[in-house]
């Protein structure tokens, strides 16, 4: 029930219903719970509801924060 | 170089082994300063399954963290009056159509399981994977009663509830909803204060956060003195936010991480919140295996009593002991034990014939260990 990964919203109808890509599968959401989003925003989708925005500036900075543990530690 | 994330798989690096290999090493180097290993929680069922599908468990351990699961199933906590009252109404009454997520229908009970259940002349039982899905039912069927048993913790409770605020919208009067909605932070606090368990913190469930914010927990650090992280759901999720839970118990001062920012808002989703306060109120709710839990589940307002299955159909939730049917799964979602020390577990106990909700649910901590730990069989 819980899908982890996020989709990427490619098109919003009335009735705060839209298209998420999700891995490459387009699936039926609803927006009714998040405001404000537009096309291409990435979301978690949650039994059919769209629950959250992935911030993408914090995305980065946790891969920022991977890099930099891994060059701490370079690989034998 | 810089990472590139593609948009098929854009967490291509939270699964890179050398991420993983990393993470682990500095968890573990920590650890080992610490001078003793270190007992954590993870409350939601996904995070579970990350842990055992990936094959951290044991390079955790080997690290000197041991990881013990939570209450985080709905399936696995909604206690069997629910599902019996429910079996009592189907099979007695005519033209009622039950609406429930899969797992649910094979929760085994003394009563059988909705799955096993003979319903009376034209009533039924169906399979959503939405709460839309059980609207969408009540639109097509205007001669039955549709009951919508929704399950779920508060990743789930809004989309649930918005299906009773679309259903006053649009008129559907012979729609309604059985409410099994739990509540994680009462769960939580019931489990520390019990004292049956020793937890040195807690890994937070990523999705419930996303829409509770980040608060919620607060009183686990305050009164509780104890560290914890929300986590998201890939490897390296839950790595980093293991490595903040030990880096807490090190400086002595626990708090609630986020370490999942890229989806948890620390104000959580003020739509979905404010959805759940217009319609909703806490009641003192029984969980299996937890009992009595003050202010924990769920139950629409009375405005919304006309919604209301318990209030309209002839159906009465009453809280009784369950019969001993041998299964631990209370005693596992308090992390008591784990799977394998009940006796049943691979043996009189499968997936196929299960014989308790923790072995039933993809998020039960029985079906996962079954599934992906070497040797399914017990040891
Ligand atoms: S293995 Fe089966 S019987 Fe044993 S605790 Fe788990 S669900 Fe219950």
């Amino acid at each position: 029930m819980c899908l982890a990964v996020p989709g990427k919203v490619i098109s919003l109808e009335k009735d705060g219903v839209g298209q998420v890509d999700y891995m490459g599968t387009t699936i039926v959401a609803n927006f009714s719970l998040l405001p404000g989003i537009k096309t291409g925003d990435w979301v978690i989708i949650h039994a059919g509801f769209a629950i959250s925005k992935l911030d993408r500036k914090e995305a980065r900075k946790t891969l920022k924060l991977f890099q930099e543990l891994e060059k701490l530690n370079p690989s034998e | 170089m810089r990472p590139k994330t593609s948009s098929r798989d854009p967490l291509a690096h939270w699964r890179s082994a050398n991420t993983i290999k990393v993470l682990l090493k500095t968890i573990a180097e920590e650890t080992k300063n610490l001078g003793k290993p270190l007992r954590l929680m993870e409350i939601c069922g996904t995070h579970t399954m990350t842990l055992h599908r990936s094959g951290l468990k044991p390079w955790l351990q080997e690290a000197g963290i041991e990881m013990v699961s939570g209450p985080g199933c709905p399936v696995c906590i909604t206690p069997d009056f629910y599902h019996e009252a429910i079996i009592d109404l189907v099979t007695s009454g005519e033209n009622i159509l039950v609406a429930t997520f899969g797992d649910m229908t094979r929760v085994p009970t003394r009563k059988g399981s909705l799955q096993t259940t003979v319903p009376a002349s034209g009533s039924q039982i169906k399979i959503v994977y939405s709460p839309e899905e059980a609207l969408e039912l009540a639109r097509q069927n205007f001669d039955k009663r549709v009951i919508f048993f929704g399950a779920g913790f508060e990743t789930t409770i809004p989309s649930i509830v918005y299906t009773v605020k679309k259903a006053s919208q649009q008129n559907l009067e012979a729609f309604f909803l059985l409410a099994a909605l739990w509540l994680i932070p009462p769960a939580i606090e019931a489990i520390l204060s019990s004292g049956e368990v020793a937890i040195d913190g807690f890994i937070y469930p990523g999705h419930v956060s996303a829409v509770i914010g980040e608060r919620a927990y607060a009183f686990v650090a305050e009164k509780y003195h104890l560290p914890g992280a929300i986590a998201g759901f890939e490897p390296a999720d839950i790595l980093l936010g293991i490595m903040s839970v030990v880096r807490q118990i090190k400086q002595g001062k626990p708090r609630v991480a986020n370490e999942y920012r890229r989806v948890v808002k620390a104000e959580g989703n003020p739509q979905a919140l404010a959805l759940m306060a217009e319609m909703l109120e806490p009641f003192d709710a029984d969980w299996r295996g937890l009992g009595t839990i003050p202010a924990s589940g769920l139950r629409l307002k009375p405005e919304w009593a006309d919604f209301e299955a318990s209030k309209n159909l002839n159906l009465a939730l009453k809280p009784q002991k369950t019969l001993s049917s041998g299964c631990r799964c209370g005693e596992v979602l308090k992390g008591l034990v784990g799977p394998r020390d009940c006796p049943l577990f691979g043996q009189a106990c499968v997936p196929d014939s299960p014989r308790g909700p923790c072995m039933v649910s993809y998020e039960g901590a029985c079906l996962i260990e079954y599934k992906y730990s070497a040797g399914a069989k017990k040891k």
